[in-house]
């Protein structure tokens, strides 16, 4: 069985990297991230890893490394945050389209300007194109648990893609929690041995990577993008499965809370989701039904499966720790076309809370659900998207 | 296996490893000096590239004319790349997952992609130490978006963004001497070569081979679209510029520099001017200052150079 431990978020990403063990890491430091690689080095310098570390001098030499290095053919992580993953933006895009699995643990901090260090889901949302699968999570224990689960994700025959394991920056990544590390053994053997596909290293075939693809072909090319992409799902539940039957922690493509029988619910990703979930509690004692959606993959998005743990609802709040200027919060953007599908569509509302480490408090949470049954009362929206907790 | 005999009949049979078909323009510098690279050594060679006329033109869609493994990924990360390229191997070496071919490191990329987007990369990738080569092919300017300047741009010339005009005509700043500031990272091998001179070019890309940790080449490639000169003027010019002394070939092996080739007769820089229309301007009567600058700047270096030669030095050992 496992050990339980008290450690942060990041100390559990490090953890899990040193259990997998990878054949190359990149590093560069950015706050909050930092810690997590810096962790990881002390790993390589006492020789607990076999991991060739390439401390580069930026980010976009990170993961061009990393891309270098997993079409080598190898096991490759990084880890980043914020500006770091701006700088990436060009390389996110090219690692994902030489489908190459590199993991990333992504500690979700705010984007200058101006310039902010603490948590939120700015970084992650802008990168959501990439063609990058992402996984939310909530507290330490998802980072931990997700992290295991990408590499086999990710690595997976039918998916060889890019992954981005995303928790709040601080919120989890620097708060001490109370974890459940699985053996060193259990976890090699979960993950199992890299399988390279077409390596770079193969001497006696040699390939050509990253060729010029014009007007004839590239669109096609995109399409196979997008058709592994529509595998992801399916592989990311038989992961879970797995993971489930080694560890007892159940995970699934998103979370739902007292949601079967709700009338109206909250969809919030990350660390609010705890805050929320207390929330609930309070109303449901007061006998309100209301519920939570919590995606924890949000690529690929699971339209359809969250339109159909969502269609029985009157009223819908979706809480985004980014935004989108000039359009709704990304999160809500993602739920307001999930419910496209639906017969009877909810109505809906949007609050962006949270930005650059601003605390998510209960009272935020609640302002927002006595709106919520109002809206669902009235069938009637006043404002769509609107800021909460802002110091006015 | 290690360092082949150079001589020309031998190596005209060997196997091409940048095979033809690629789509590069007639008289292209630049693939003579990625063959005279691949063909001077035995050793398995992992090659990336950065973005620009180089790659576009060597590996479209499904046909590559490289016979070796070979990485593109962008523009201004080629060393990057490569470095993480290396990592895997030596950690899959040294894990004993792979066996240990003595497998060679290179990185090509043009001026563009090497003295300015790149620069960062190559600097990172140089000081960290991995045992690769990075070789840069300058052609003196971004010649794959349509000849603009970058800081590799000789002075005085005419480019699509430094336009000889009648207020500035052509590019007013000198050259970045890059090879220099490869030198200035103490890496143990930093040589400079010219595609005329191929077997001092060879001897170069050995000699680099049989050291560990990083090395940096700068080779000369005349771009007669570019340049605006003949089609067939390639290794004439790059003879030009060794004889005028505006391409040195030299090395500089852990810090000792030594030039590798003096002309018998320094030639004068115009040589090397005249046959290129992107110089054109300079030989009108209002411009002749440009001249005697750029003749003025290629002598300063040329004589720095030669006060750095180590067979100089050692003939005239210092003082007190
Ligand atoms: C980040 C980025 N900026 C700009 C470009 C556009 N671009 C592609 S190739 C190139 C010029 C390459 O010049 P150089 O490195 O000198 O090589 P050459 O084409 O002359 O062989 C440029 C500017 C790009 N691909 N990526």
């Amino acid at each position: 069985m496992g050990k339980i431990v008290a450690v942060t978020g990041n100390e559990a990403c490090a953890q899990a990297l040193k259990q997998i063990n990878p054949d190359v890491c990149a590093a560069y430091p950015i706050t909050p991230a930092t810690d997590l690689m810096q962790r990881f080095s002390s790993y390589v310098n006492n020789g607990q890893v076999d991991t060739e570390l390439v401390l580069v001098e930026s980010e976009h030499s990170a993961m061009s490394a990393c891309i270098g290095a997993a079409a080598a053919g190898g096991r490759v992580a990084t880890a980043t945050s914020s500006q770091g993953l701006a700088l990436m933006w060009e390389m996110l895009y090219i690692a994902a389209g030489t489908r190459l699995p590199i993991i990333m643990p992504l500690v979700n901090r705010a984007l200058s300007a101006p310039l902010n260090i603490h948590g939120d889901h700015s970084d992650g949302m802008g990168a959501r194109d990439t063609g990058w699968i992402q996984l939310y999570s909530e507290n330490a224990q998802e980072a931990y648990d997700n992290t295991i689960q990408a590499f086999k994700i990710a690595e997976h025959m039918d998916i060889r893609l890019p992954a981005m394991v995303c928790m709040d920056g601080f919120i989890v990544s620097h708060s001490i929690e109370r974890v459940e590390y699985i053996d060193d053994a259990d976890v090699k053997n979960f993950v199992g041995k890299f399988q390279a596909v077409n390596p770079l290293l193969d001497l006696d075939k040699p390939k050509s990577y990253g060729p010029l693809i014009l007007t004839d072909l590239y669109h096609e090319y995109k399409r196979a993008q997008h058709e592994v992409m529509t595998k992801v799902p399916k592989v990311v539940l038989e992961v879970a499965a797995e993971f489930e039957k080694m560890t007892g922690r159940k995970y699934s493509l998103f979370e739902t809370y007292r949601l079967e029988d709700a009338e109206i619910a909250i969809v919030v990703m990350s660390s609010a989701a705890g805050t929320t979930k207390d929330i609930i509690d309070q109303y449901r004692d007061k006998g309100v039904k209301i519920g939570l959606l919590k995606p924890r993959m949000f690529r690929p998005f699971p339209y359809l499966e969250i339109a159909d743990a969502l269609k029985h609802l009157k009223a819908i709040a979706v809480l985004d720790r980014a935004d989108s200027f000039g359009g709704y919060g990304p999160l809500f953007m993602e739920i307001a076309s999930a419910v496209t599908s639906m017969d009877t569509k909810p109505a809906m509302i949007n609050k962006i809370f949270g930005l650059g480490g601003r605390d998510y408090l209960p009272e935020q949470g609640e302002h927002v659900i006595d709106e919520l049954i109002n809206v669902a009362k009235t069938g009637k929206v006043q404002t769509v998207k609107e800021y909460i907790g802002v110091r006015e | 296996m290690t360092t082949k005999p150079l001589k020309l009949k031998e190596l005209a049979k060997g196997e091409d490893r940048f095979a033809h078909g690629h789509r590069m323009c007639a008289g292209c510098g630049a693939p003579i000096v990625v063959k005279q690279v691949l063909m001077a050594t035995d050793y398995p060679i992992i090659a990336s590239n950065a973005t620009g006329c180089l790659e576009v033109s060597s590996c479209i869609q499904q046909f590559t004319a490289w016979k070796i493994p070979w990485i593109h990924s962008a523009f201004e990360n080629a060393a990057a790349t490569i470095s993480g390229v290396e990592a895997m191997y030596k950690s899959l070496v040294k894990q004993g997952k792979l066996e240990d071919k003595q497998v060679k490191f290179i990185a090509f990329g043009g001026d563009g992609g090497t003295y300015d987007i790149g620069f960062q990369s190559l600097s990172g990738a140089m000081e960290r130490g991995h045992d690769m080569m990075y070789i840069c092919y300058d052609n003196g300017a971004y010649m794959n978006t349509g000849i603009q300047r970058s800081s590799a741009t000789p002075f005085g010339a005419d480019t699509t963004t430094c336009p000889a005009g009648d207020v500035i005509p052509g590019k007013p700043q000198q050259r970045k001497d890059l090879t220099r500031i490869m030198a200035a990272h103490g890496i143990p091998y930093v040589a400079q070569a010219s595609p005329a001179h191929w077997m001092d070019l060879m001897k170069k890309v050995q000699k680099a081979f049989e050291i560990k940790g990083p090395k940096f080449m700068n080779i000369i490639s005349p771009c007669n679209r570019g340049w605006r000169s003949r089609t067939d003027d390639a290794i004439m010019l790059s003879r030009l510029a060794v004889d005028t002394c505006y391409w040195p070939l030299y090395e500089i092996e852990n810090g000792v520099t030594k030039i590798t080739y003096k002309p018998k007769e320094k030639k004068a820089l115009i040589d090397f001017l005249k046959p290129q229309g992107r110089f054109k301007h300079m030989f009108a009567k209002e411009n002749e200052w440009m001249l005697k600058q750029a003749q003025e700047q290629v002598d300063a270096q040329w004589e720095r150079l030669l006060k750095e030669d180590s067979a100089v030095r050692e003939e005239k050992p210092a003082e007190g």
